[in-house]
């Protein structure tokens, strides 16, 4: 279990009911469950206050924790016949992408998805999740298709943002990006997404530019990383809990700018503390969100997509 | 044609926004540090003349010199919720915005301008970088929606300065939803089947590069324009190299196949009149066909400007396009 430096308390009171019990194991006779218990009481009251009000930058972190469900535990879990479909039949396979086709439940679905990585071997092999153009075009080639063949689309978000590096600007990532918001507006089938932990700025808009957009409750969607805003705007990339704050990155506050539609309730300590009851959460609300959009037409599909958008920042949050 | 309108009133136009203009400034080059003299400056395009360093040039300056006569309607752009996340760093955003509008003059950081440019109607739209970076918030967003709107209802070709620092962080997420709308925009004009020309100028960097300015039908840069996603400081922070000479600025862009053409600004006009003619399907154009009517010391008809120009190419320029005067044939 990782334990994020706002949850040291918390650690500490786990630490010691787990320290008990394991005491009690080797030492034959000794009763320790009812100090134990009460220590879990405490530890469970102290989650219940942490995670009732988290600040953004609290989110934030908790949005990239690690022990987080990410896209491939979720297509793992979620779909069957998990088909992964790789390349951008123009310069490489983007491994920060993950793409294919898939069933959810009997629907053939394409599903593509940012993957992060769960340790280091895979997150170097994800680059952090962090696409380069190939990841970008690879998605292109999968909207695609999904279009020509009539399968929904799910997109799961979930990155820091677009690799910033030489090669990268150089074969395009602009341009990359740029079409690949463009291809999901243009296709004539449902395109539900979840942010399931990090919606980082330009490298998340064009997985996000669905019918339906949903976030888990403690993920993240930003045009820039508290820590770039912190050092643009204060001068201090310190500052990332005030400018974490200002932006209104959360799920509570797109929800309320029209930006997101739902918001998928995680289990109490965030999606971490328990993957599978956050994966079936999703899952339904996968579900609930294609259903909602099964029975229109391809263009009544694309115009509720443009209009999603081009409604958007009618209202602002309440001062 | 309207002879009140195209050469009237920009003279008119020329004489108050001259008086404006404190008579004795001189600007520095920052590419080659030759004094300037303002008046020699805004009559070269706002180019050095000693270097051809392009120095920037806000929307209604490139207004005046691209339309004929320096005559355009302005679009109205709708006004977005002001101030949406209620955003405060150090200073308060409706600050800031208030700050920009005073030493700019202008209601936000784009223009949208419906005129001629050699007799060929378009809708242009031009990104103000004095304005907050050019940053791309509601406000550019409902212009650039506002523009294709514009341009499909009076059936003319868009063309697009873009010049920003990114999205307006001030705006959150809600400058990044920018990406999509803007998009939505370009689409516009692909399916009522007109040409949408982009001109990108510096600098052009982050979601604004990673929507409606990469994609044109036609991508044109001015020289040595920085473009690019991530800026090249970020980039080097990641990777830790230091970064190849030109690396992100036009002519690299060009080498590696995301721009048409690198357009020096003085032979700009005359290439977009080319391009919008013949993909809308017009004759070539012909210049001159109406003698310009009696000038004041200041005005300037740019047909005029610029069939000199064609007369004396500048041999210096570099990437210069194909002489206008080939396929512009003078009376
Ligand atoms: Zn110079």
């Amino acid at each position: 279990m990782n334990y994020l430096d706002f949850e040291k308390p918390l650690a500490e009171i786990e630490g010691k009911a787990n320290e008990l019990r394991a005491l009690a194991k080797t030492s034959e006779g000794m009763d320790v469950e009812k100090e134990a218990a009460a220590l879990d009481a405490k530890a469970g009251q102290m989650l219940k206050d942490l995670y009732g009000g988290l600040t953004a930058w609290r989110k934030c972190q908790v949005a990239r924790h690690p022990d987080r469900p990410h896209c491939k535990s979720y297509i793992e879990a979620l779909f069957t016949e998990y088909t992964p479909l790789a390349g951008d039949r123009n310069f490489a396979d983007d491994h920060a992408v993950m793409g294919g086709m898939a069933r959810l439940g009997d629907r053939p679905v394409m599903v593509i998805g940012h993957e992060k990585g769960h340790d280091t071997k895979t997150r170097i092999e994800r680059n952090f999740g962090m696409a380069r153009p190939e990841g970008y075009r690879k998605a292109i080639r999968l909207l695609d298709l999904a279009d020509r063949f009539n399968l929904p689309v799910v997109t799961l978000v979930d990155t820091p943002g677009a690799y910033p590096g030489k090669g990268a600007e150089e074969r395009g990532q602009s341009e990359a990006i740029a079409r690949s918001t463009e291809k999901s507006l243009q296709i004539g089938v449902p395109v539900v997404s979840v942010v399931i932990g990090e919606g980082g700025s330009g490298g998340a808009v064009a997985f996000a530019t669905a019918n339906r957009v949903a976030m888990l409750e403690h993920s993240i969607y930003s045009v820039i990383s508290p820590e770039g805003c912190a050092s643009i705007l204060w001068k201090d990339a310190e500052k990332m809990r005030e400018a974490a704050e200002a932006l209104r990155l959360t799920a509570q506050d797109l929800k309320q700018l029209g930006v997101v539609d739902r918001i998928i309730k995680e289990p109490l300590g965030g999606a971490q503390r328990d993957r599978a009851a956050t994966i079936k959460a999703v899952g339904e609300a996968l579900e609930s969100m294609i259903g909602e959009l099964a029975d229109k037409s391809r263009a009544a599909l694309i115009k509720d997509r443009r209009k999603k958008f081009l409604d958007m920042g009618r209202k602002g949050l309440a001062a | 044609m309207n002879w009140i309108t195209n050469y009237v009133r920009p003279t008119i136009n020329s004489i108050f926004s001259r008086r404006e203009m404190p008579e004795n400034l001189w600007s520095k080059c920052p590419e080659c540090g030759t004094m300037l003299f303002h008046r020699e400056l805004t009559d070269n395009l706002n180019v050095c003349t000693n270097c051809d360093h392009h120095l920037g040039i806000t929307p209604r300056e490139r207004f005046r010199a691209l339309f004929d006569g320096g005559a355009f309607s302005e679009v109205k752009v709708p006004e977005p919720v002001l101030d949406p996340l209620h955003f405060r760093d150090q200073k308060k955003y409706p600050d800031r915005l208030r700050a920009a509008q005073k030493t700019t003059g202008e209601a936000e950081a784009m223009l949208v301008g419906a005129g001629e440019i050699g007799r060929t109607p378009v809708v242009v739209a031009a990104q103000d970088f004095s304005f907050m970076g050019g940053s791309m918030g509601m406000y550019v967003g409902n212009a650039i929606i506002a523009a294709a709107e514009k341009a499909v209802e009076m059936k003319r070709p868009l063309i697009l300065f873009s010049a920003a620092g990114g999205a307006r962080m001030q705006e959150g997420i809600l400058s990044l939803m920018q990406m999509p709308r803007t998009t939505v925009a370009v689409q516009m004009l692909k399916e009522a089947g007109l040409p949408y020309i982009v001109v990108l100028t510096h600098p052009t960097t982050g979601g604004v590069t990673a929507s409606y300015a990469m994609l044109g039908d036609v991508h044109i840069a001015e020289p040595n324009a920085l473009i690019c996603f991530a800026g090249p400081r970020v980039i080097e922070q990641t990777i830790r190299e230091k970064l190849p000479e030109g690396f992100q600025r036009a002519e690299y862009l060009l080498d590696h196949g995301m721009l048409d053409r690198v357009t020096h600004r003085k032979h700009l006009r005359d290439e977009l009149i080319t391009i919008t003619r013949m993909l809308m399907g017009l004759p070539p154009a012909v210049r001159g066909d109406l003698p310009p009517p009696e000038e004041g010391p200041d005005a300037r008809p740019q047909s005029e400007a610029a069939a000199q120009q064609a007369l004396t190419p500048d041999p210096a320029a570099p990437k210069a396009p194909e002489k206008p005067a080939k396929d512009t044939p003078k009376p």
